[in-house]
């Protein structure tokens, strides 16, 4: 990691732009909020102080090859590396690398098949040993055994003939081009090859349990149910770390969540944050920095394409105009999320601007239904050729804001004659074969669409990615259109970060037209954080608020 | 008494395997399994979750599945967490103390005063403090624990501050008079439910044994009033209140769902809701075997501490 983004100076401008741009009073106290001018701290020359980050979920996968969920991602960023890490604008930049490849570099070939990695030669691990190319090879060779239980492995199933050249530089070739790989790289965590190859089974070994990284973190201790204990790494090779110990705790209520960070007993909070209820009081504590932040998630009511009503355009257009958003957001999310076209993050690269702006209009709605044939029924209800358009919306149970919005929409769309029932599930059954296998009518859901800040969304908008039909991916709205598969397949193909933003820029726009799901807003995270720590920013293109803690210090 | 021991620990095995048999059944039954966690995961696709299926052994008929857990279990394997990949019983081992410290403390203070409560409650009856009581036990009865939990973290621990706002230590302290500095709070919370219900039980039984005739006739010889409550009344009302602590005992190790996670604290309560969420399936499993095991054992020993303690009752 180099040390040319140091987080501080990062965050306050990009903040302060953001919060003005959402043209709220918010932005014009933020400056003060963060205490004092961005010049005036300096991290410590030695690790000093602990940070305890809040968390509402319990960390237990410590194998970062291993599936895990989002708050293990804390502890990954923390304790390892990886080959590349991507920053707060979405630029790919050398972790243990010594440089990103690229067409330019020569770091890939012209065709995209082969590739070449220069690696640092002044990283060991957590135990002394020096980390060399044999752990890169042992690492992506451990994704795709069989027999381990390995996270993702879409990317790597590619990969092919890895050669170690040298301790500091690594060949592979890829069975096909596949741009994406470079942005999967910087969640592919390094792990080491001298310890699990003595491990008989991989699945339980003890490094599971009390990792060896190379990161600005060692494994501390875990109290299981309560906390984790990470301690600094005086030998990191990179920035930092300035605290002497991360810890993270388990606080299972969100309720208590928030309590705990007013009493003062966590530093920051992390996943899942503040509630947009609390953050209007979150502002006002004194000694405390609060700012929301927009996620890579977008909430939509997404719509299952196989349903004869959802097959046509003229019904997936009226819902859309009969979606009351700014009310929502306003009334339910407290004004904090802003308003989505795309299931692109607006900090993405790859955003387009451009795309057509929703409306709230529900005379234009049943003027698209009248002229589509749909004819209100002795019901008020519309119907065509004996279809009537009805379909049911499922979401959580329990999540009130969720349930409170499907009321809304309830409303909104009964005006142009549309019913839409509320179907709600416990959580194990909607993530289920519900959701999976597109059991649904529609559900109302926030997706992160990019892996690892990488556009290609072929996963979730190919025809082959439809889990229900046979396909492997998923694309859970069951949506298919010959254009974006063919657009989709040249995006994943291209290295060029130019003609890639073209490709994407299309692939909304033909998706914003076809309206496979209904976008509602770009989620937003309210973080919150004592005054006084430094070097803490908000990166979009990961899942965690730790993915650089090594950064953080008290000022 | 040997014949008595054997014929039970006879029938406990049967409940053993019935429990077994319905708790792996009905887990299973629940739809979205051990992979619904990572619906949403971005990249992970429905062919990497049907391949963890697979090496997790879950795709396998269900009876297979079953006879495999249970044999494994005969032999002393009780699995292995799918979540953090602990041996199922090293998971629960962490647990157990957390919620020993917690149960146990609330424990000793629903006893002693609900009893205390119970036993004034019957000698005073229908009196001010006995309507007290009563309207006090249906308020803490009907009143769901997160609710006074909240409430004692806004009033004592962000308006007062005189208690920490949950946890069971401050991280870097640690000492003894840290832990009780942060178990006042959910003991008693906890505590609170349990009094009534030991206060109400107590109640009962001590007016029973006041209108029993041996009363009568220690009043009628002579017997001071005070002696006849401690010697002759309490005693016999006691009697019933050790079944009822038998077959509470268990949930001394299992632990409280509510208290547990309003106050952040890593007991086995809260290992049980975070793994039936995860479906952690062999960690559920093993919960629901140590909790029916401990059922079973306290109401064994509720019995035969009975048997010993009351001359009337004799085990066959």
């Amino acid at each position: 990691m180099t040390n040319q983004n140091n987080g501080k100076s990062g965050f306050s401008r990009r903040a302060t732009l953001r919060m003005m741009a959402a043209g709220g009073a918010a932005g014009l106290i933020a400056p003060n909020l963060l205490g004092k001018p961005a010049f005036a701290a300096t991290p410590p020359e030695t690790p000093t102080g602990r940070i305890v980050v809040g968390l509402s979920q319990e960390p237990t996968v410590f194998n970062p090859l291993m599936p895990h969920i989002e708050v293990d991602d804390g502890v990954d960023f923390s304790v390892f590396d990886a080959l590349f890490r991507i920053d707060v604008d979405g630029v790919i930049v050398p972790n243990l690398a010594t440089e990103v490849p690229s067409l330019e570099n020569g770091g890939i070939s012209e065709d995209g098949l082969n590739w070449r990695v220069h690696l640092r030669d002044d990283v060991t691990w957590h135990d002394g040993t020096p980390f060399t190319a044999e752990d890169v090879k042992y690492t992506l060779e451990l994704i795709v055994n069989p027999d381990f239980r390995a996270w993702r492995t879409t990317g790597h199933e590619l990969v092919r003939d890895i050669t170690v050249v040298s301790p500091t530089e690594i060949t592979w070739r890829m069975e096909e081009p596949f741009a994406p790989y470079l942005s999967f790289l910087t969640e592919t965590f390094m792990v080491p090859k001298h310890i699990l190859e003595t491990e008989e089974n991989l699945n339980e070994a003890a490094f599971n349990q009390a990792p060896i990284g190379t990161g600005a973190f060692k494994w501390g201790k875990r109290l299981a149910g309560d906390r984790l204990e990470l301690v600094a790494n005086p030998e990191y090779f990179g920035e930092g770390p300035y605290i002497e110990q991360l810890v993270f705790k388990y606080i299972p209520d969100m309720t208590v969540l928030y309590a705990q960070f007013k009493s003062g007993d966590i530093d920051l909070v992390g996943q899942a944050y503040i509630t947009p209820d609390n953050y209007a009081e979150a502002k006002t504590l004194p000694d405390r920095v609060v700012t929301p932040e927009p996620k890579g998630s977008v909430e939509s009511i997404y719509l299952n394409q196989d349903l004869p009503v959802f097959q046509e355009q003229a019904v997936r257009e009226a819902l859309y105009l009969a979606m009351d958003r700014t009310s929502i957001i306003d009334a339910l999310y407290y004004g904090v999320p802003s308003p989505a076209e795309t299931f692109m993050p607006p900090q993405s690269y790859y955003y387009n601007p451009d795309l057509p702006k929703q409306e709230f209009n529900l005379d234009r709605a049943r003027e698209i239904l009248d002229a589509a044939g749909w004819v209100p029924g002795s019901d008020g209800i519309r119907e065509k050729d004996g279809l009537r358009l009805s379909f049911a919306n499922s979401t959580t149970v329990g999540n009130h804001l969720r349930e409170q919005t499907q009321q809304f929409l309830q409303q909104t769309f009964a005006e142009i004659g549309v019913e839409m029932k509320i179907d709600n599930l416990p959580p194990a059954v909607m993530w289920g074969d519900f959701w999976g296998q597109s059991q649904f009518d529609s559900v109302m859901v926030g997706i992160t669409y990019l892996v690892g800040g990488d556009p290609d969304v072929t996963y979730r908008f190919h025809t082959d990615a439809i889990a229900a039909k046979g396909g492997s991916g998923s694309n859970n709205a069951q949506y298919s259109n010959p254009e974006v598969d063919a657009l989709l397949i040249a995006g994943s193909r291209e290295f060029d970060p130019k003609k890639r933003q073209a490709i994407y820029f299309k692939i909304q726009e033909i998706i914003r037209h076809d309206l496979p799901f209904l976008p509602l807003f770009v989620y937003t995270n309210v973080y919150g954080y004592k005054a006084g720590i430094e070097g803490f920013a908000v990166n979009s293109n990961t899942r965690t608020e730790s993915w650089k803690a090594a950064a953080w210090y008290w000022s | 008494m040997p014949a008595f021991l054997l014929k039970r620990l006879m029938q406990s095995l049967v409940l053993l395997v019935i429990v077994s048999i319905i708790g792996f059944v009905v887990l299973n039954l629940i739809p979205g399994g051990p992979m619904a966690q990572y619906a949403l995961d971005p990249g992970m696709t429905e062919a990497d979750k049907a391949r963890l299926a697979e090496q997790l052994g879950l795709n396998r008929p269900l009876l297979v599945q079953y006879f495999d857990w249970a044999w494994r279990l005969v032999q002393g394997d009780w699995g292995t967490s799918f979540r953090d990949g602990n041996p199922v019983l090293t998971v629960i081992g962490r647990h157990l103390f957390a919620t020993f410290l917690l149960m146990g403390s609330s424990t000793v203070i629903a006893i002693g005063v609900g009893t205390w409560i119970g036993i004034r409650g019957a000698t005073h009856r229908y009196s001010i403090f006995d309507y007290a009581a009563t309207v006090g036990a249906m308020a803490a009865l009907s009143i769901p624990t997160f609710w006074f939990g909240l409430i004692g973290i806004y009033v004592f621990s962000l308006k007062l501050g005189w208690l920490p706002a949950g946890n069971m230590y401050s991280i870097g302290d640690g000492s003894v008079l840290d832990y009780m500095h942060h178990l006042i709070m959910p003991s008693v919370v906890l505590a609170l439910v349990h009094i009534a219900i030991w206060s109400r039980y107590m109640r009962t039984a001590t007016l029973d044994a006041i209108s029993q005739e041996f009363v009568k006739t220690a009043r009628a010889k002579g017997v001071s009033e005070r002696r006849v409550l401690m010697k002759h009344v309490v005693g016999n009302a006691l009697l019933p209140m050790i079944t009822l602590a038998g077959v509470q005992l268990p949930s001394i190790l299992t632990g409280a769902l509510v208290t547990e996670t309003v106050f952040t604290w890593p007991g086995m309560g809260r290992l049980f809701l975070d793994s039936l969420g995860y479906a952690d399936y062999p960690v559920v499993m093993g919960l629901l075997m140590f909790s029916a095991m401990l059922t079973i054992a306290g109401n064994l020993i509720a019995d035969i501490v009975v048997a010993l303690v009351d001359p009337r009752i004799r085990l066959a």
